[in-house]
């Protein structure tokens, strides 16, 4: 069909790109790093399964870190895009209905029990049942038919609820290095991550992936309100069960390995629409791999920044994204007018 | 071959909505709803377009149920066209026409001829194929209802609901949404719409089914419905009448305090 100014870069240009883009992204976050470290070396020892300090030093850290970086950055692009497109509000961002400060508080529990000095994988653990039992809590008390302003009161309860649990753990701390820790936790970090870690969320990122791209022609038909999409023959409360239960997934499991990281759901969205002519079903992918390329960016902002110790990524993000709503409410008055 | 609505009644908040309605729009007519603010046309017709469950009662869409017929067979044979008209997102015109041939792709399928000939020809029929690639803000009030228009028309449905498809337009857009309403029927779809120009759905509608409270008070030619007393009885006016080419109309003229108290909701 031929293509219309208002119609945004077509979908088999603009998705490799943004993929190509993505991929890039990871090579440069396996390449640089805070030592030198030679690629090709790397790759050929851990291939040949020799032990070398390349070879180590690529399989341990550099590549978790890339992988989860493009796999976190995935998640919150997408479930920004989703969650705007279900609540119909660009303001929508992934912890809207609460899940990922569940998920935080699921950490933090967690840390606090000092089963995350015991077990190994404790405290992602303790975040995705933190996620799974919030999304529980959200489908018992909404029930079928529930409107999206129902979720939202619901999300803005969770979310106090969770703060309040989670500050409630620092003020208890047994001493003052553990609520240090559980600060610096909670600002979102991808630092030494292993590849345990990977195969921990991977399968739930995903489920949630898939779950959130199943609704893409029914956030198309929800453009033009939610009548008009129950019109077009679809059913609107399985389409929330299946975003919030895809969000939660996606959302969930990237808060328990890599604490809060704001601002990439509320940003990259924004930033895609237009080049997707603003349809919500085409922005969620495009949204994914925005995400993952914009948390591989700032992940690499991190290491290579002459700050130590190293700033934590969740911090980085939110600089970056602040301003950026600024504009974005300049522009939004502007239009106004 | 229709829609048969029977036994229809809806509350909603605890207030009776409609009260054992029973209606049927057949292929190829126009059908006017009617009846004052809070009357429950736009229930009736939500109830129609399988939007809303009846407490009681039941429709059929050529013989079947809507759980029969299952949700996206539904959205294919009844086109509802709402009557709030906004876009969230900008979309661009073309885009949001297309909107209306979702339930006949496949989950992930790509756009088929078919879906863009129906675009096509729904454009040419709202006569907003130059507008393609502009957005719902950037248009006028009766640019954006002839892209909605067109969206609910892209679905190529057998039945067409459209709720108050002129408030807010002018006199001669007015004029231009029944005349294409007619087109469409003339093309062997019943249209069902909810006017409150009594003039214009006397002059437009082949059937007007005029409802009150909730009940039918009357259904059947326009002449035959809008008779003065139910006109004092339901709307509370009395009407100046007249004739313009063989074809009467009326216009309101003044309320008249005697609004009937003899119909109760339930």
């Amino acid at each position: 069909m031929r293509q219309l100014p208002g119609a945004g870069v077509r979908p088999v240009v603009l998705m490799p790109v943004l993929g190509l883009a993505t991929l890039a992204m990871a090579a440069a976050s396996l390449a640089l790093g805070y030592a030198a470290l030679p690629l090709g070396q790397a790759f050929a020892d851990a291939i040949a399964g020799r032990a070398s300090l390349p070879a180590l030093v690529l399989m341990e850290l550099r590549l978790p870190r890339a992988l989860l970086g493009a796999l976190v950055g995935f998640s919150l692009g997408m479930a920004g895009a989703a969650m705007q497109g279900l609540m119909r509000n660009p303001l929508a961002e992934p912890g809207i209905v609460g899940i990922s400060s569940a998920a935080a508080l699921g950490a933090v529990t967690a840390f606090y029990s000092g089963l995350s000095a015991t077990v190994a994988l404790a405290l992602p653990l303790g975040g995705i049942a933190g996620a799974l039992l919030a999304t529980l809590v959200l489908f018992v008390l909404l029930g079928p038919g529930a409107s999206t302003m129902t979720l939202i009161l619901a999300g803005v309860a969770l979310n106090s609820f969770a703060g309040a649990a989670t500050a409630l753990a620092l003020n208890l701390a047994p001493n003052p290095y553990a609520a240090l820790e559980i600060v610096f936790w909670l600002m979102g970090s991808l630092a030494d991550r292993s590849m345990s870690h990977v195969w921990l969320v991977l399968p739930l990122m995903l489920a949630g992936w898939l779950l959130m791209a199943s609704t893409a022609p029914a956030l198309d038909a929800l453009s033009l309100g939610e009548e008009t999409a129950a019109s077009l023959g679809f059913d609107l409360t399985w389409l929330r069960a299946r975003l919030i239960g895809g969000a939660a997934l996606a959302v969930g499991s990237a808060v328990a390995v890599t604490g809060a990281i704001g601002f990439v759901g509320l940003v990259v969205p924004h930033l895609l629409r237009p080049l997707v002519g603003h349809r919500p079903g085409r922005l969620l992918v495009a949204s994914g791999f925005g995400g993952a390329v914009l948390v591989l960016a700032a992940d690499l902002g991190v290491r290579l920044a002459p700050v130590r110790p190293e700033l934590k990524l969740g911090v980085v993000t939110a600089l970056i994204g602040a301003p950026f709503l600024f504009g974005l409410v300049q522009r939004l008055r502007r239009e106004a007018l | 071959m229709a829609i048969v609505a029977q036994g229809i009644c809806v509350s909603l908040g605890g207030r009776c909505v409609l009260t054992a309605a029973d209606m049927a729009l057949q292929p190829g007519e126009v059908l006017g709803i009617v009846g004052p603010n809070g009357a429950g046309k736009t229930t009736l017709l939500r109830v129609l377009a399988g939007l809303l469950r009846p407490d009681q009662g039941s429709v059929r869409y050529d013989g079947s149920t809507a759980r029969e017929l299952g949700r996206r067979a539904l959205a294919r044979r009844v086109a509802f066209l709402a009557q709030d008209g906004a876009a969230t997102w900008p979309l661009s015109v073309e885009a949001l026409v297309g909107l209306g041939r979702l339930p006949h792709r496949p989950p992930f399928g790509a756009e088929s001829e078919a879906d863009r000939a129906a675009v096509a020809n729904a454009m040419a029929l709202c006569d907003i194929a130059a507008l393609a690639g502009r957005t719902l803000g950037t248009l006028s009030g009766g640019e954006g209802r002839r892209v909605l228009l067109a969206r609910a028309l892209a679905v190529d449905a057998a039945y067409l609901l459209a709720d108050e498809p002129l408030a807010g337009l002018d006199p001669g857009h007015q004029l231009e949404t029944l005349k294409r309403l007619r087109t469409v029927a003339a093309g062997g779809v019943g249209v069902a719409v909810v006017l409150h120009d009594l003039s214009l759905a006397a002059r437009f509608c082949d059937r007007l089914l005029l409802i009150h409270r909730g009940l039918r008070i009357a259904n059947g030619a326009p002449g035959d419905v809008l008779d003065d007393a139910a006109l004092a009885d339901v709307f509370g006016v009395s009407v100046l009448r007249g004739q313009r080419d063989g074809v009467p109309f009326l216009l309101p003229w003044q309320t008249i305090d005697a609004r009937g108290s003899t119909h109760d909701g339930c």
